[in-house]
């Protein structure tokens, strides 16, 4: 009996499990850092447990956490996978090819990737309008730099992270034509002491609004030290910073994950490309600070407003690249195939895309 | 590049060199003993923790650093247990110490999670911190990083100029000589180990209250394993140490402080320079008639028993 279980936990047993009608509907989940990030993961995890609390017994979940990108995501798939989870929830970008290949070998078991673009029979993705939360947040930004200089801290030049750092310009220059970004890349998701030297190189450079799309609230607290200004990014991360933080924009996945496993249960689960954010609350903005100007608050909420409404769309033509070619043309809104896609910077950002 | 942003640079390398500086040089220490350590990671983060616990329950941040020396010494006694008495194999025993560090040191700061504290605030030195350049560089910054200054020179002089320097080269190169002449050995190695781990400890407290004064999860990200690299980069020689984790924060920091700038220069490779350096010196080594020159401990990972003869 003991070596059973050993053999099972080690995924030898590969098959062997089957799922009974009683038995609790297994759900896994691959994090790409730790729960404990208070960002990214932490927020997918809230999801999580937003399951075990609505349907109680009738779910089991596990997760892993910590998974590099790479070939280890593939091994550790295959293991939930080879454990009878029925559906497998992998939330990282890096994690796209190896859930390809996993869900390939296992017909029977349901996967979905996070902000990827590829589908198959039984793998959906499901990706979160964070563009959104960032064009309120270079709104906001581009009201309260003093410097008309605002930092831009990214992870990995992928599409997802690209499109923010389109959207945070866009926001901004809107309520600041004079508005300048400084982007530097800092080649992890996770990584507090490296998110600190980012953020402080900026500011070094008179960046004096902090922006990031990395994991923890390092930044956040690097702009407090210094009496300047961040915006949270994924999760409440106002704490970490009470008189810096202009607002946070937070991630909030249980709405998405509680419908999918009900899918799953009634058996009318499909593969589809599912898009979220401001309208579907599962994008929010946390914790306005009240130190901000009453200017700077309406208009936030105004933004905020036009976007959940679906009256105004970010990605609207016309919009020019910054090489000069028009990258949307007037009076076309992205799709959300030509979203995942956007590998170009729009005009006015100075940098080039690292390739 | 003007002269504002050189100093800039190199006063942030100062500051991400420190935590490597400190675990280095506890690392070097031990394994001048003959004793590879590679629980470092685990040492640090559970030092970061407790340091950052100590830290928000009295409110003081030096009685922070003293829990997370406590906690480090303690870590690096149970690594000294297994592999001096019970002759474990060292380099298991110290992925193991990595391993149950990064869980316990996540499992006990659950609470924290999100908490803040004050850290240290940087003091400069009168006088020394009026210096052109230097001074800004090396001057203004908090306790810790001046501790570290310190403790490099101390372990420069107690290493190369005095007994306790001899010792501990004999005990590393051949222990059995050492015992012969009626060195205690696994007394040297007990006390080499706890140092490292002390230091350790310091380095992960740095993390947790003051570089980025918080706890999360695993925060660390890996600055073990780059000590352990760093302690091979330095020939194990102690001066070279400073030299490379400064080195390694200039690294670090060019790459983040040329790209605001707008330099098209990729990320990835200034990032890569100090592991690529950490590879030439350990493809060196590995050619053995540089070994001797290169100071390696002929007696490193060998377990030693005093009751075996050479």
């Amino acid at each position: 009996m003991k070596l059973k279980s050993i053999l099972v936990s080690l995924g030898l047993l590969a098959g062997a499990s089957f799922v009974q009608a009683d038995d609790p509907l297994k759900v896994g989940f691959v994090y790409v850092g730790p729960v404990g990030d208070l960002g990214w993961s932490y927020e997918h995890d809230r999801g999580r447990k937003g399951i075990e609390e609505y349907f109680g017994d009738k779910v089991k979940t596990t997760y892993v956490e910590n998974v590099p990108e790479g070939a280890d995501a593939e091994r550790v798939i295959t293991q939930l996978a080879k454990a009878g989870n029925d559906l497998i929830f992998t939330t990282s970008f890096g994690f796209m090819n190896p859930t390809v290949k996993v869900a390939k070998r296992f017909p029977n078991v349901k996967f979905e990737h996070a902000t990827g673009y590829k589908l198959s029979k039984n793998l959906g993705t499901y990706v979160l309008r964070t563009y959104e939360g960032r064009y309120v947040s270079g709104v906001a930004a581009g009201m309260m730099t003093k410097t008309n200089t605002i930092g831009y801290i990214g992870s990995f030049p992928i599409p997802e992270v690209i499109r923010d750092i389109n959207a945070a310009y866009m926001g901004a220059k809107s309520v600041n034509p004079d508005v300048k970004m400084k982007i530097v890349w800092a080649n992890t998701w996770y990584d507090p002491g490296k998110e600190t030297d980012a953020a402080n190189a900026l500011m070094d450079q008179g960046v004096d609004v902090m922006l990031q799309h990395t994991d923890s609230p390092a930044p956040l607290i690097a702009a407090e030290k210094r009496g300047l200004r961040a915006i949270g990014q994924a999760s409440d991360q106002s704490k970490f910073a009470p008189n810096a933080h202009i607002f946070s924009v937070r991630d909030d996945w249980a709405p998405y994950y509680i419908k999918r496993v009900q899918a799953v249960m009634d058996g009318t689960w499909d593969s589809k490309d599912f898009w979220g954010g401001f309208h579907e609350d599962m994008l929010s903005l946390a914790s306005i600070n009240p130190n901000l100007p009453a200017a700077v608050r309406t208009k936030i909420d105004e933004t905020y407003s036009a976007i959940k409404s679906g009256e105004f769309k970010p990605f609207t033509g016309p919009i020019k690249d910054n090489k000069g070619n028009i990258a949307v043309p007037a009076n076309h809104s992205l799709t959300d195939v030509e979203l995942a896609q956007v590998n170009w910077y729009v005009e006015g950002i100075t940098d080039e895309i690292p390739r | 590049m003007d002269s504002d942003l050189i100093v800039q640079i190199l006063f942030a390398a100062v500051k991400t060199g420190t935590p490597l500086l400190f675990i280095a040089l506890g690392e070097v220490i031990c394994e001048k003993s003959g004793i590879l350590n590679l629980g470092q990671e685990g040492m640090m983060l559970m030092g970061a923790v407790v340091g950052f616990l100590a830290a928000y329950g009295t409110g003081s941040a030096g009685l922070g650093v003293l829990a997370a020396m406590i906690m480090g010494c303690i870590m690096s006694l149970i690594f000294a247990v297994l592999v001096l008495h019970l002759g474990a194999n060292q380099v298991a025993t110290g992925l193991a110490l990595t391993i149950f560090g990064t869980g316990l040191s996540a499992f006990i700061g659950s609470g924290v999670v999100g908490q803040t504290i004050q850290g240290f605030q940087p003091i400069a030195i009168p006088l020394l911190s009026d210096i052109p350049f230097i001074g800004r560089i090396l001057f203004s910054h908090d306790i810790l990083v001046y501790t570290s200054f310190a403790m490099t020179f101390i372990l420069m002089f107690v290493v190369y100029k005095t007994r306790i320097g001899l010792t501990l080269t004999a005990v590393g190169e051949n222990p059995h000589a050492a015992n012969a002449i009626g060195i205690k050995v696994l007394r040297v190695r007990y006390l080499a180990v706890m140092f490292g781990g002390v230091m350790a400890g310091i380095s992960g407290a740095y993390m947790s209250l003051v570089y980025t004064p918080m706890w999360v999860e695993n925060m660390t990200a890996g600055r073990g394993w780059i000590a352990l690299a760093l302690v091979v980069f330095a020939s194990w020689r102690i001066g070279r140490i400073m030299l490379g984790a400064y080195l390694f924060g200039v690294a670090s920091i060019m790459h983040l402080v040329l790209q605001g700038l707008g330099w098209s220069i990729s990320p990835n490779l200034l990032a890569m320079l100090p592991y690529v350096a950490t590879v030439i010196v350990m493809v060196i080594i590995s050619a053995d008639k540089f070994k001797e020159k290169l100071l390696a401990p002929r007696s490193l990972g060998k377990t030693f028993d005093p009751r075996q003869m050479a």
